[in-house]
């Protein structure tokens, strides 16, 4: 069991010989970025723990070691869940890990992504030092939002103790539907359903089909089902199983790279992208396996108004996330400098 | 005496510079200078606390916006940023070594786009604004602060506004997805996306809540919600403040997410009364006004729901609103409280610390302690689902001393929301006003933190210098000084 101390102690050598640390959860996601050049690792998989959990609060404070199946289940034996369905690769994953990377899931679309939980962190900084910053209640604007700072940082500017997240009431039942749509439909449709005032929790295109989870009341859904004749899918629960955690088949089929882009969900599919598609968020996630050239897909994405990340695969000379415009780097290489000036976490892992 | 001149001498030449400059670049209606003409921006929405800045610039492009901060960049000059001069901490008190920064004339909204449900504005658009603009789509933008029909979006992004309904919509910053910026050398900075998520680190999230400390806004890209199908507004009145505490978090507890969740004390129900008629139960000594909204068969459940709850927890009587004028009778009550109360004292000064829900009681109880022992009235008007809470000190500014002491006051519950787990400001910010209650909150090596992200934008300080994170010699001074009691020894000392 390894306590504040231990870890702080490790940082401090890791500043006096300044030595960069890769600092790991469950390792679930350590594909995802950039290798960081060291030996010298910091495992927070001992530092486990619900801090505190108040359901008529809304919140939970977790250690960052905790795995993500644990806190699921504390969460959902008081009917609450966290919103952003984060992926479990591996049953080892971790809160820290889960904050760190700042991947979000299929219910995140609809309910708020890991960023917009995150409400107060507790974490060693690059000087060793504990600080806190955020809380545990939804409104704070005391100081810089340095909690939201944390998320997706890659654990490249302080080691994460402790996170409160905000949670919220579990739906009483959901329901996937499953909807015939070609391909060339799939944004219009998806347009569609943003506008029709749905319950939706999460949405997928794939291989000709629609399929919208929704949620409520039974009695509600069953009438909402039953007025507009849909069909539905009683395999639903597996379905997004695997999509939030890629056991889809989708993700497992073939030597091809995969890309994940992000984008303005009504924007257009690319044709030359599109024969091996998913999408999710209702068009804001698009996953590609392709060979396409990576300059296409990475500058196709950039004019639908968001990125691509090269998610699995390696293409030689083809980092994980591309190079953001000047300014903005310049910023990301600040604020990375100031807050770890020795540069001991995770460099390298982002750009 | 000497240096005294030759310093004075300098900055005289300084001032005459940069007008000279900035006459290059500006129009006479885009640049202000003479006293009459600055004294509408001395102050914000808290007029407390009051400054003349050299000038003032109202510029009308972007390009004039990049320009000015190359000037001003160049000769190290402070700007302000300000929009539409409401927020309530002081954030946009000019300095008076620097220029107050306008950004009124962007005001235009450049598009509504109803697919991807969105809204790209310039700064000064006003809150209300967008969301006329989106009606036509039945869309809304969420955030909804009390002052919406003044407030500028820029300013809102500034402050991380909240409002009303952020318990179940959020705060601005869940409801941006991208903010183009003039960064401390004069070029353009576009942080978030029109995507749903970034890569790298979260500027968005650093740069909303910021207090003009990091940027210039120009221009952002909102996301607008569908407008709910139905809502449902129930009154419940309270003979114990304790029990409509209480119920607050029995609503939350039991998995109902109001649209928003209001309360109000005796007084400010009176008051309110006084100025509205909105037929709040003058007896009551607390009243909660809860808007649900949703489906029409969702609505039916949670409010059956609902009044079960409100019945339980000793609510002395419930109403639900039966038609859409009398819900608005019901917010218009909610929505007059600041000026009803206002009409109580020649002054008041509205605090703004949140607190964890099951705390209300607790602390509610507290303020009424401490505003005997200050002897000054607060009444109490709040976000109670978020626990935001703004208790409202009257006092009288014309008395001597009687600011001095709200203030103190205001220092004191602001203590104890953060004793109570809480923080010192919900959604107005730190400003000016609030700056010495950061040393409370946050320890040195956390606030060395915060000058580290400051420095990472704006190396030479000029964005909005001095406000929001005090010094660390600022905070030994108050270390100090807490051991009396808080009896500011030195209260003619400048603050910051």
């Amino acid at each position: 069991m390894s306590t504040v101390k231990q870890l702080q102690q490790q940082i401090q050598t890791a500043l006096d010989k300044k030595s960069p640390l890769f600092i790991q959860g469950g390792g679930s996601k350590a594909f995802y970025g950039n290798p960081v050049d060291t030996n010298n690792r910091l495992i927070t998989t001992d530092y486990n723990g619900i801090v505190d959990y108040q359901p008529s609060e809304l919140f939970v404070t977790v250690k960052a070691g905790t795995t993500l199946i644990e806190l699921e289940q504390v969460l959902a034996e008081k009917q609450q869940q966290l919103t952003f369905e984060a992926p479990i690769f591996k049953k080892e994953t971790t809160i820290g890990g889960v904050v760190s990377a700042g991947l979000s899931g299929p219910r995140s679309a609809y309910a708020g992504s890991i960023r917009d939980s995150v409400l107060g962190v507790k974490i060693i900084n690059g000087h060793g030092e504990i600080v806190s910053f955020g809380g545990q209640v939804m409104k704070n604007v005391a100081g810089y939002d340095m909690s939201r700072l944390m998320a997706g940082s890659l654990g490249t500017l302080g080691l994460i103790l402790e996170v409160s997240l905000k949670v919220l009431p579990k739906p009483e039942v959901e329901m996937t539907l499953m909807l015939p749509c070609p391909h060339e439909e799939a944004i219009e449709n998806f347009n569609e359903l943003r506008q029709s005032g749905l319950p939706i929790s999460a949405s997928c295109y794939i291989d000709s089909e629609i399929f919208v989870r929704i949620a409520g009341q039974k009695d509600h859904l069953n009438a909402l089902i039953r007025r507009h004749r849909w069909k539905t899918y009683d395999q639903g629960d597996r379905f997004w199983e695997s999509i939030r955690n890629h056991t889809h088949l989708f993700f497992n089929h073939g030597n091809m790279p995969l890309w994940r882009l992000s984008v303005s969900p009504a924007s257009a599919i690319n044709g030359r992208l599109n024969t091996d598609t998913m999408i999710e968020w209702g068009g804001g996630v698009r996953w590609v396996n392709s060979n396409t050239p990576a300059n296409i897909i990475v500058t196709s994405a950039q004019k639908k108004g968001g990125h691509a990340i090269l998610f699995r695969g390696a293409i030689p000379g083809v980092r994980t996330f591309p190079t953001p415009d000047p300014e903005v780097l310049k910023i990301h290489q600040n604020l990375k400098y100031k807050l770890d000036p020795k540069g001991i976490f995770n460099p390298g892992r982002i750009y | 005496m000497f240096d005294d001149d030759s310093d004075e001498q300098r900055k005289l030449k300084r001032n005459a510079e940069l007008l000279f400059h900035l006459r290059g670049l500006l129009s006479d209606t885009e640049l202000l200078t003479e006293i009459e003409d600055l004294r509408p921006y001395e102050c914000d929405g808290l007029s407390a606390y009051k400054k003349l800045p050299i000038a003032v610039v109202i510029p009308t492009t972007v390009e004039q916006i990049q320009q000015i901060v190359n000037i001003c960049s160049r000769m190290f000059i402070p700007i302000v940023a300000r929009g539409a001069g409401t927020g309530l901490s002081g954030g946009a008190l000019p300095h008076e070594m620097g220029i107050i920064l306008s950004l009124a004339r962007l005001n235009k909204i450049l598009d509504v786009d109803p697919l991807n449900q969105t809204a790209t504005v310039q700064p000064g658009v006003r809150n209300i604004s967008i969301s006329e603009a989106a009606k036509p789509y039945g869309l809304f933008y969420a955030p909804d602060p009390s002052s919406q029909i003044a407030c500028s979006i820029g300013g809102n992004v500034a402050e991380n506004a909240g409002g009303v309904h952020c318990l179940k919509y959020g705060l601005t910053v869940h409801n941006i997805l991208q903010v183009t910026l003039v960064n401390a050398d004069g070029e353009l900075l576009t942080v978030g996306s029109l995507a749903l998520d970034n890569i790298g680190y979260d500027l968005l999230a650093l740069i909303t809540g910021s207090e003009g400390m990091l940027g210039i806004i120009v221009e952002i890209v909102v996301k607008l919600k569908q407008k709910p199908p139905a809502i449902n507004v129930i009154l419940a009145a309270f003979n114990k403040t304790e029990d409509a505490a209480n119920a607050v978090s029995k609503i939350i507890g039991a998995g109902i997410i109001p649209a928003g969740l209001e309360m109000m004390d005796a007084l400010a129900i009176q008051a309110a009364e006084d100025f509205a008629q909105a037929g709040y139960p003058r007896d009551a000594q607390a009243i909660l006004l809860c808007e649900l909204d949703g489906s029409e068969e969702r609505l039916e459940f949670e409010s059956q729901q609902l009044c079960d709850l409100l019945n339980q927890c000793g609510a002395s009587s419930i109403r639900e609103a039966s038609s859409s004028e009398e819900q608005a009778k019901l917010w218009a009550g909610r929505k007059a409280a600041f000026p009803a109360v206002g009409r109580l004292a020649p002054d008041y000064y509205c605090m703004d610390g949140t607190i964890p829900r099951h705390q209300i009681a607790h602390v509610l109880n507290k303020i009424g302690e401490l505003s005997d022992y200050f002897d000054l009235k607060v009444a109490n008007v709040f976000h109670a689902g978020d626990g935001n809470l703004h208790p409202l000190i009257l006092y009288d500014a014309n008395q001597e001393g009687e600011f001095l002491k709200a203030e103190q006051f205001g220092e004191k519950i602001l203590q104890l929301c953060v004793d109570a787990g809480g923080t010192i400001t919900g959604e107005h910010g730190v400003g000016s006003e609030k700056i010495d209650s950061m040393c409370y909150q946050f320890s040195d090596a956390e606030i060395s933190q915060f000058h580290a992200i400051k420095e990472a934008f704006d190396p030479n300080l000029i964005l909005n210098p001095e406000k929001t994170i005090p010094t660390l010699h600022r905070c030994a001074e108050l270390g100090q000084m807490h051991v009396h009691d808080g009896q500011l020894p030195h209260p003619e000392i400048p603050r910051f």
